[in-house]
């Protein structure tokens, strides 16, 4: 007789735990064939209420950290994922079809991506800060700093590269996060914040939620102690970016718009999605005896 | 220092050299593999004991050539070519099996150069993988770099025996982040780390040429920068032989970068925190034993509180410890060579000539091994020899000034130009200060300290070009245009 | 263990210009060298990487049990407690009668006549807690009779808190004088005083510089001794911040001739972490610091840690807390 296998709870994670949702709800997720592959959490708003609380507490310490330690746990990350990187195959799979060499590829382009943003915790500073001559005797400096607690709205169809090409360039200046997975791909996210939580990332730097947007996205774009959002994953869906943009307006949010259409994750990211999340801090000082 | 009778004795706390492995015999690292060398082969000794660790090969001519060639084939087939995210996970897992490997490689340090195992631990090898971690992730982002993404080529460097593999670390980690390969020698007398490097490359799998070590002493170092098929040339030793280096290659298409010595003013102001300048001072002179380039050779204290800033450093100076570099509550370690000994007491006793207050604190120095207690002159002035010439070892020369102004003066009179120290509370006295001293590292209540992100490198006859930090990169790549 | 008999020179008039008044005293103290903080905590840590092994390491635990300020300061305490703890500081080890005694136990006024019935002629000191021990928050009679008390009970040693509302203020001159008032109730009727320790609550203080400033005030005022903390605050003492004490007691014998103890109190848990702070009093003030009367560590559960080890350093197996009293 065939062996019957254990199959996996897809959970929440919030604060470095996997919790179910308050509500208890679950939803139905099914592969890119359309067969039911597992009940998911599916997060309320008092989840994704938790989810910004835990990020807020994660802030000061991740901000407070040396770049070159941000660095290193997000190089972290990339080791567990690679040595994991069947397991993200076979996720990519089920979730987006295709085949297993595109999912390959999609996974190590992924590690690749994290790689590529873990290089660049210490050295942000050296590219978009620096010095300015004032016309005086003063020391001037420009440094770039996180902004805080930032809502993402992960790609909806790109489930793993999408979704680390939104949540690394967020974190890696010390920024915390609450993303909100593609609601029909949600696994490979779930997948990854396993990943997280084995890799020294400290609770609450990177919470997930899973489950249907409207439940989770209103209520992240409005709080009034999430300081950016990222409506990425609402691409393709004027409507509800529109009002997003409208809520986030009450406490002034930084926001980055939803392109019409989900980008060619593939492509140089440059450093665009760095600096939407940083404040710029100048200091004077005068230069004298 | 002193043998009084403390009731607290500190026991001997040897690290052990039992992770070590050192072969009897070593040959060159050429295009991924160790080869004989035809020159005339050498032995390198600890200097904590005279000890002799193992037999080295010498590379001559043709071995140089061998290895250029290696290196130009590896650039030109396959590194120069790599895209940047493949060169950085080569360069990731170089550091990474840097900090796996990172005790065996301190104790080696210590054995070989003769510094504490504190040191090797704490600084040495920490610092040179976290700078393997920083160029690598510089090599995927070049475009960003603001000195554009092209190599050079191939890149002949010679280090020196104070700071063996994090000197190693500073040339070959930013040349192979921006895509060159390179021939690299290091110092005669502390070859050992970088052989076991060149072991580590293996472990990571980098393509055979990219780094090539190669063993020898001044006639391997002139042959290798001498060798028209190379297209950089760094260099960290002395400001003599930088200079013979800069002729050298003069009227070439080499693009060079030179780091050399320093006559560094470490300067007190009489509002300074008081018990941290002390510190600063005493980590500023005999940490390394003063085998530091940008050590604070010279103390420049405000008259006004010259005495009890000298009485603290005396006091303070009376708690170090020397000894067995393996021991970790040693501080202070073995004088690298007999040669290095003989300058120092040259210098120490042209200082006592020329009419300086010399004092050490009390220090029972090992039988075997090459040993020099931390001193300090007194009553030095800008006309005194070891006021002005760079004595590379734990030796201070204390001058007083009255003003800031004066203060500058002082300290920028010198043909060096590499690093300074500022002690005193106010923030603007800072600046101005910074503003003015013409050196390339300015320590502010702080120094000695080094980073990966932060650029390093002299004025004047301290050399020019920067290693460390993205400014590090100017010197490996072609630029615009 | 030296009595605390000896009234030690007269303070007062050695200061006397300095503390005429609130404007002379700021500046004196606000004239003394800055502390750099990053500066301080490297070389606290620096004095931490000593590694104090066999002979050394053997020497520094009978030490640092030596120097134990047994402690008990809660609201819940009672005579069958204090009782417990006194038994426990005569003889820490059940097992081992060689291991010594330590220097003393700290309780609240109201149990020192217990303590002191219950440790005898053993040499182990009473301290006591006062002043509205730990607040301070009370009316300045209030807390000179909570001395006398603790005296008048047999108290061998008083650990005060000072003003932190008031230091933090910049009324310097009232901490200053409220040290004295204390110093003078330390008095008993036999001409011999109470040695006084004053706490300082680094944690509430927050600067290095403060706590530089704090400590020459202290001394200024006639303190027998300087400490770092209640307990009752987060953080306690730390490695720096005693290390900037020990420094302002090194500094002020260097002026005065006069020595001044250092206690750090509170947060030190394990014998590495006693034995870091010892080799830090051996190379930043010297050997003549390293006496129970001139240093002590208020705490109780570092205590089992000191036993534990060197228990481990006799028989070379590491012991569990089955072994040792749990007071």
């Amino acid at each position: 007789m065939a062996r019957v296998d254990v199959r996996k709870t897809y959970k929440l994670f919030i604060g470095g735990e996997f919790p179910r949702s308050e509500s208890g709800h679950s939803y139905v997720v099914n592969d890119g064939r359309g067969r039911f592959v597992a009940n998911a959490a599916s997060a309320s708003r008092k989840d994704a209420r938790d989810a910004v609380a835990a990020a807020r507490k994660a802030f000061p310490g991740w901000a407070g950290r040396t770049a070159y330690n941000r660095g290193q746990v997000l190089y972290r990350v990339a080791e567990v994922m690679e040595d994991r990187r069947p397991q993200f195959v076979d996720a990519v799979r089920q979730g987006e079809g295709g085949t297993a060499a595109s999912a390959a590829r999609a996974v190590d382009a992924a590690i690749d991506r994290l790689v590529w943003y873990a290089g660049w915790a210490d050295k942000l500073t050296q590219v978009v800060g620096n010095a300015n001559p004032v016309a005086g005797p003063f020391f001037n400096l420009s440094t770039p700093e996180p902004t805080g607690v930032v809502a993402v709205i992960a790609p909806t169809a790109s489930s793993l590269l999408g979704l680390v090409s939104v949540v690394a360039p967020v974190v890696v200046s010390g920024n915390t996060v609450v993303v909100a997975a593609s609601p029909d791909r949600p696994l490979a996210a779930v997948t990854f914040a396993e990943v997280l939580a084995t890799s020294d990332v400290p609770g609450g730097v990177v919470n997930v939620l899973t489950g249907p947007v409207a439940q989770t996205v209103p209520t992240l774009a409005s709080h009034m102690d999430v300081n950016a959002i990222d409506l990425t994953g609402l691409a393709g869906d004027p409507d509800q970016a529109l009002a997003c943009e409208v809520a986030a307006a009450d406490n002034l949010k930084r926001v980055r718009r939803a392109p019409t259409a989900e980008p060619d994750w593939t492509a140089d990211p440059g450093t665009g999605p760095m600096t939407a999340f940083l404040e710029t801090k100048t200091v004077w000082h005068p230069i004298g005896v | 220092m002193a043998k009084k009778s403390t009731p607290f004795e500190y026991a001997p706390a040897p690290e052990s050299r039992s992770i070590v492995d050192i072969s009897p015999s070593y040959g060159l690292f050429v295009d991924g593999e160790f080869v004989d060398g035809h020159g005339r082969s050498f032995k390198t000794i600890s200097p904590a004991t005279e000890e002799v660790l193992a037999e080295v090969a010498e590379a001559d001519e043709a071995d140089v050539d061998r290895a250029v060639k290696a290196a130009r084939r590896a650039h030109s087939r396959v590194w120069g070519r790599m895209p940047g995210r493949e060169r950085a996970k080569y360069l990731f897992r170089i550091a990474r099996i840097m900090q796996e490997r990172g005790r065996e490689l301190a104790v080696l340090e210590s054995i070989d150069n003769g510094k504490p195992i504190k040191e090797t631990r704490d600084v040495d090898i920490p610092v040179a993988a976290a700078h393997f971690f920083y160029y690598a992730g510089w090599a995927d982002k070049l475009e960003y770099s603001g000195y554009g993404s092209q190599s050079l080529g191939v890149a002949a460097q010679v280090i020196p025996w104070n700071f063996p593999l994090l000197m190693l670390a500073w040339k070959i980690a930013p040349a192979l982040a921006c895509g060159n390969t390179v021939v690299l020698k290091p110092a005669e007398t502390t070859p050992l780390t970088a052989l076991l490097f060149a072991e580590i490359c293996q472990q990571a799998e980098l393509p055979p040429g990219v780094v090539n070590i190669i063993t020898g002493a001044g006639e391997t170092g002139r042959a290798l920068v001498s060798h028209p098929d190379v297209d950089k040339v760094a260099f960290t030793g002395s400001t003599e032989v930088g200079r013979a280096i800069a002729k050298a290659v003069a009227g070439s298409h080499k693009r060079v970068t030179l780091e050399l010595g320093g006559k560094a003013a470490n300067i007190v102001f009489e509002d300074a925190a008081l018990d941290q300048a002390v510190e600063g001072i005493v980590n500023g002179i005999f940490f390394n034993q003063g085998h530091v380039c940008c050590a604070g050779s010279r103390l420049l204290v405000q008259e006004s509180i010259a005495d009890d800033v000298l009485a603290r450093l005396k006091r303070r100076m009376s708690t170090l410890r020397l000894g067995d570099p393996l021991d970790k509550n040693t501080d202070i370690g073995a004088i690298n060579s007999a040669e290095q000994l003989a300058k120092i007491r040259e210098l120490s006793e042209i200082g006592e000539q020329e009419g300086a207050g010399r004092w050490s604190p009390p220090c029972e120095l090992p039988d075997h091994g090459f040993w020099f207690p931390p001193t300090i002159f007194t009553g030095v002035t800008q006309a005194h020899r070891i006021a002005r010439e760079e004595i590379f070892g734990p030796v201070l020369s204390v001058l007083t000034f009255r003003t800031p102004a004066e203060a500058v003066e002082k300290a920028n009179n010198s043909p060096y130009g590499l690093s300074a120290g500022i002690w005193t509370e106010k923030g603007s006295l800072i600046l101005k200060m910074a503003n003015s001293l013409r050196a390339g590292v300015v320590w502010a209540n702080t120094f000695n300290k080094f980073d990966p992100t932060s650029p390093f490198g002299g004025y004047k006859e301290s050399g020019y070009g920067r290693e460390g930090g993205r400014h590090g990169l100017e010197g490996y790549l072609r630029g615009e245009g | 263990m030296s009595s605390t008999a000896t009234t030690g020179v007269a303070v007062g008039n050695d200061w006397a210009d300095v503390t005429a008044s609130e404007g002379s005293l700021r500046r004196f103290l606000h004239g003394l060298p800055g502390v750099d903080q990053v500066g301080a905590e490297a070389r606290a840590a620096s004095l931490g990487t000593r590694s104090i092994k066999t002979t050394a390491k053997a020497y520094a635990i009978d030490l640092a049990i030596r120097m134990v300020d047994l402690t008990t300061l809660e609201g819940q305490d009672t005579h069958g407690k204090v009782r417990a703890l006194a038994a426990k500081a005569m003889r820490p080890d059940p097992a081992d009668p060689t291991c010594p005694a330590t220097a003393a136990v700290c309780v609240y006024p109201d149990l020192v006549a217990t303590a002191k019935q219950a440790l005898g002629a053993s040499g182990v000191h009473v301290a006591s807690v006062a002043t509205a021990f730990p607040s301070g928050r009370a009316a300045l009679d209030v807390k000179l009779a909570d001395v006398r008390d603790a005296v008048a009970a047999g108290a061998d040693e008083v650990d005060m808190v000072i003003d932190r509302g008031a230091f933090l203020s910049g009324r310097y001159q009232q901490v200053h004088d409220e040290i004295v008032a204390v110093r003078e109730a330390c008095a008993r009727p036999d001409g011999s005083t109470a040695h006084l320790k004053v706490i300082f609550e680094t944690g509430e203080l927050q600067t290095y510089d403060n706590v530089r400033r704090v400590s020459w005030l202290a001394m200024m005022a006639g303190a027998h001794f300087i400490k770092t903390s209640t307990g009752k605050v987060q953080p306690a003492a730390t490695l720096p911040v005693t290390m900037v004490m020990v420094e302002a007691v090194r500094d002020f014998r260097e002026q005065t001739g006069q020595m001044v103890g250092v206690k750090p109190a509170g947060g030190i848990r394990t014998s590495k972490d006693a034995i870091k702070y010892l080799v830090m009093v051996n190379e930043v003030a010297g050997a003549d610091w390293l006496d129970p009367d001139w240093f002590r560590f208020g705490a109780s559960t570092l205590l089992n840690d000191l036993l534990m080890q060197r228990t481990k350093m006799q028989t070379g197996r590491y012991s569990g807390p089955d072994y040792f009293t749990l007071d």
